[in-house]
């Protein structure tokens, strides 16, 4: 029989095609009679349009057309494109127009588009369309748009405000009424870009003998795609063939529905002629969404021996010009801050505003990188003021694992209240803390100093929901040439989707590994289906596999039963037979069975008989699985020029039950990159008219190949009781926490200078500011 | 736009063609040679997910223009694995250390640890970590990548060996 896939670091099917250059993006596909597309953009982040003119683009050679709003087909030349995530607490409840009209709200808005015969003549073209623009005062900095007199970001509303609701359960004014101890912060955070390798990408092609609109596009919900462009074009959705091929990274950004894949389709509609547009990174830093700007302003309430009374506090979210993807940010912000903790009473007041930006949607992490910092720079503030370890005051307030299922008091975003699942966080902390030598650290930190070197330890503890509704389907189907067919909602951006769920597969049904033919990313697969994001799906798809193996195998020995003349409890089934068990052990052959289960023409199927083997399976989670974790790392800082590197870094990661350590360990490793980013490097900088000042790979850095160590990285497998396969989601866990440790490792590196960070990025010149305002220098002076 | 003719051999083949003086290599090996391995990731000279080798040495194919290459050779991802799509030991190491996860800036680090093990038969972890700082890449952290470019020097060095 053959191996057990499930657990196993099975090599990816993914990887010949990508490592020999036979990988198949958006940009590769050219199909014959193919135009490209430029699309005009507004270089304002608030104008009113008074006019455009076309004519010297359009008489360009090679131009083919130039269209705005009012070229597009109804509904989307006047309507709004739909909220992808509604929520009642949205008071403003703006998405954009495909094509801006009278008003553009951020600088990149897509204001018309050029098709030509080349991408260099659309470029040219595009720069000849004379927009006639009303510069307007911008709004940037979302503290200034909560002011009086501030400029608003729509010129149809009388508030920058696009929603305020609070998150709370407990009486917290009380608890801290009667606290012993009160710490508060106040802290900036600010998240960039996702920032995927491969920017964003889509071609149209309509077929006018078969009416099909075929759209690939480089995004992780090809599904959701689909039925915007439906309504968006007033087709019926069998007419939309969305394909997602491989995907260069997708991290959030790609997972929410843009104004450039409804306008391609229709521009290609309306030429019928296939048309192409690939984005370039200086758009993606421009126009794809981002996460941006948070302040915190929060407190801790703690009794004598440093266990939490109470957490309340504010929080106050840049949402940019838009709000497309609802406000799932700060809501899930504020519903992660409690994370590992006891904490009986808790309140944070969330206030959205509008500014002249980029609409911000999830990033890998969703709001929750924000939280885990708020709580955890809470921790260490209250641990110092105690006198108390970080880990010791930790160790003191977790929820331990006897208390699961354990119920926050708070509703998650997916509707249900708050209940972990399962966890066990004093293990992950203390498996951490071994993984490093956390025992031997302030050793090693003596021994440090007395060389002139300032490294610092922190940590950071946290708890992710995954594996989100509403559901994510598989079907399985055995092919008449013994092939087994698997085809499913999900998308694969780098994850290894297809790896992971043809492990599962191969296990439930009992196939071979490599018998397997995936079809994935492709809404012509399957009929239903949502797509890759809140490390979603090994939950839902995992689960649809398992599910959907099962009930083939099912089929396969009934009907194995009655070709073999054994009882169905007799059959074993194994690398595509079905075997009887006793006597010469008879066996028959997937290829034969499927061909059986066509059936035959004329005849009837068999009773309780049903055509072919194939099942579709849609598994929809009651709600999220809790994963969870710590990590704790070890910096180097150079107090002259502000520095920060990385020494050592453990993660300790409970993502339940695991498909395939060898991917897992890839997304935790390329998870706290991620963070690495967030905590050290990543800036979206804008002016104060809202102009993007960071636009390339030069202005706004991404961690590179001397910024992340290699992580020491402890699986602590708590099995979600949720789904079949007792597992949870991967793909953030490695992200979330890190910026919490690492700034907390660099105040710790320089703790005998007394400073204190409450922000991230922490940048070197921060470093070198607090430094010098603690007088560090002058100290430094007199050692040397 | 007038046409400049550019003549070169991109992995062992001869082209001739007549270009666009602003066409860059990438474009000209994407869109008018069809070889669609090498990817753009910025174009703007930093992300290096567009590297090749011009006469044996890692270059930009973004920031350099076709017509630049008049006369040379040009080798990209696609001549790496056998004619029958074994894998050579370079990436054979990169999918067992999984050393890629979307691909996408996959073929332009293949090409900087290819140049670097050429050069280098015996590369710290240092030297590789050193390297790869000119290609970006978003999913794996690195570690992968640097795991596998010193297993294929290992297994490069004991080929040599025999």
């Amino acid at each position: 029989m053959g191996a057990q896939q499930f657990g196993a670091r099975v090599a990816r099917v993914e990887d010949p095609a990508l490592l020999s250059g036979r990988g198949r993006f958006v940009d590769d596909v050219k199909l014959p009679g193919m135009l490209h597309a430029c699309f005009v953009r507004s270089p304002h982040g608030h104008a009113r349009i008074r006019g455009i003119d076309a004519a010297a683009a359009k008489a360009l050679p090679g131009v083919h057309a130039v269209f705005t709003a009012d070229d597009m087909p109804a509904p989307m030349a006047a309507e709004r494109m739909p909220m992808l995530v509604p929520n009642p607490a949205i008071s403003a409840a703006l998405t954009q127009h495909c094509l801006a009209r009278e008003e553009v709200c951020y600088v990149g808005q897509t204001v018309a588009v050029v098709i030509a015969d080349s991408r260099h003549i659309a470029e040219d073209a595009a720069a000849l369309v004379d927009v006639d623009y009303d510069p307007l005062k911008a709004v940037s900095d979302c503290r200034e748009a909560l002011k009086d007199g501030s400029p608003r970001a729509h010129l149809a509303l009388d508030t920058n405000i696009a929603s305020k609701f609070r998150m709370a359960y407990g009486d917290v004014d009380a608890a801290f009424a009667s606290a012993a101890h009160v710490f508060s912060e106040d802290i900036w955070q600010h998240r960039g870009g996702g920032m995927a390798m491969e920017a964003r990408a889509v071609i149209a092609q309509p077929d006018p003998l078969s009416g099909l609109l075929t759209v690939w596009s480089a995004t992780q919900t090809p599904h959701i795609g689909r039925r915007m462009m439906a309504d968006l074009l007033d087709r019926s959705l069998e007419s939309i063939r969305v394909i997602a091929p491989d995907v260069g990274g997708g991290f959030g950004p790609k997972a929410i529905f843009y104004a450039e894949e409804a306008v391609i389709p229709a521009a290609a509609l309306k030429l019928n002629r296939p048309v192409k547009w690939t984005e370039d990174r200086r758009e993606h830093f421009m126009c794809a969404t981002q996460e941006r700007d948070q302040y915190w302003n929060v407190s801790i309430a703690l009794d004598p021996y440093g266990k939490i009374v109470g957490v309340r506090g504010t929080l106050l979210h840049d949402t940019g010009a838009f709000v497309p993807w609802g406000i799932i940010m700060p809501y899930i912000a504020a519903a992660t801050m409690p994370g590992p903790y006891v904490i009986p009473n808790y309140a944070l007041d969330v206030t959205v505003a509008l500014t002249n930006k980029v609409a911000t949607t999830p990033v890998r992490g969703a709001g929750r990188p924000q939280a885990v910092f708020a709580m955890e720079r809470l921790m260490d503030r209250a641990a110092q003021e105690l006198e108390l370890d970080p880990t010791e005051i930790r160790r003191r307030n977790f929820i331990q694992p006897e208390q699961m299922p354990y119920s926050v008091g708070l509703t998650f975003r997916d509707g249900k209240p708050l209940v972990y699942d399962s966890g066990d966080y004093p293990k992950a902390q203390s498996e951490a803390l071994r993984l490093i030598d956390h025992a031997a650290f302030r050793r090693r930190q003596s021994k440090a100093r007395t060389e002139g070197r300032f490294i610092g330890i922190g940590l950071a503890n946290y708890v992710e929901g995954t594996g989100l509704g509403p559901y994510e389907g598989v079907t399985v189907r055995i092919l008449p040439n013994g092939k087994v067919a698997v085809a499913t909602g999900a998308t694969n951006q780098g994850q290894g989707t297809r790896t992971t769920l043809a492990q599962v597969v191969a296990d439930r049904l009992g196939c071979r590994f490599d018998d397997i033919v995936m079809t994935i990313g492709d809404t012509a697969a399957i009929s239903q289906g949502i797509g890759a994001f809140a490390s979603r799906q090994a939950v839902n798809a995992g689960s649809s596999a398992a599910l959907a193996g099962a009930e083939v195998r099912t089929q396969v020995v009934k009907l194995a039963a009655q070709v073999l003349g054994v009882p169905a409890d007799d059959i074993d089934v194994e690398d595509g037979m079905a075997v009887a068990r006793h006597g010469n052990r008879q066996s028959v052959s997937f290829r034969d069975l499927a061909r059986l289960a066509q059936g035959m023409p004329g005849f009837s199927l068999a009773p309780g008989q049903t055509p072919g083997l194939e099942h579709t399976a849609y598994f929809a989670p009651p709600q999220a699985a809790y994963c969870s974790g710590t990590h704790v790392v070890e910096v180097e800082v150079d107090p002259m020029i502000g520095s920060v590197q990385i020494i050592d870094y453990a993660v300790a990661h409970d993502s339940g039950k695991i498909i395939n350590p060898l991917i897992v360990d890839g997304q935790i490793q390329g998870g706290v990159a991620h963070g690495i980013g967030n905590a050290l490097l990543e800036w979206m900088r804008y002016d104060e008219n809202a102009q993007p000042l960071t636009t390339t790979f030069a202005d706004y850095l991404i961690p590179m190949a001397t910024d992340v160590p290699t992580c020491k990285i402890a699986h602590v497998e708590s099995p979600s009781p949720l789904n079949p396969l007792g597992v949870k989601g991967a793909g953030e866990g490695g992200t979330i926490p890190a910026a919490a440790a690492i700034v907390a490792a660099v105040e710790d590196a320089l703790a005998e200078f007394g400073v204190h960070f409450a922000e991230c990025p922490l940048m070197p010149d921060r470093i070198v500011e607090a430094l010098r305002r603690a007088g560090a220098y002058e100290k430094l002076g007199e050692v040397a | 736009m007038d046409k400049r003719s550019v003549s070169l051999r991109v992995n062992g083949r001869q082209y001739e063609r007549e270009v666009e003086p602003r066409l860059s290599l990438a474009d000209f090996l994407r869109h008018e040679l069809d070889l669609t391995g090498t990817h753009l990731g910025c174009e703007h000279g930093v992300c290096g997910a567009c590297t090749v080798l011009i006469d044996g040495r890692t270059a930009r194919s973004c920031l350099t223009f076709a017509v630049q290459v008049d006369g040379c050779e040009v080798t990209t991802v696609e001549s790496l694995a056998s004619p029958d799509g074994a894998l050579n030991v370079l990436q054979q190491a990169m999918r067992e250390k999984h050393g890629l996860q979307c691909g996408f800036c996959t073929p332009g680090v293949l090409m900087t640890l290819t140049e670097l093990l050429n050069d280098n038969p015996d590369p710290t972890e240092d030297d590789v970590r050193t390297v790869l700082t000119g290609n970006l890449c978003r999913c794996t952290g690195y570690s992968g990548m640097v795991e596998a470019a010193l297993e294929a020097s290992r297994r490069m060095r004991e080929q040599r060996g025999n």
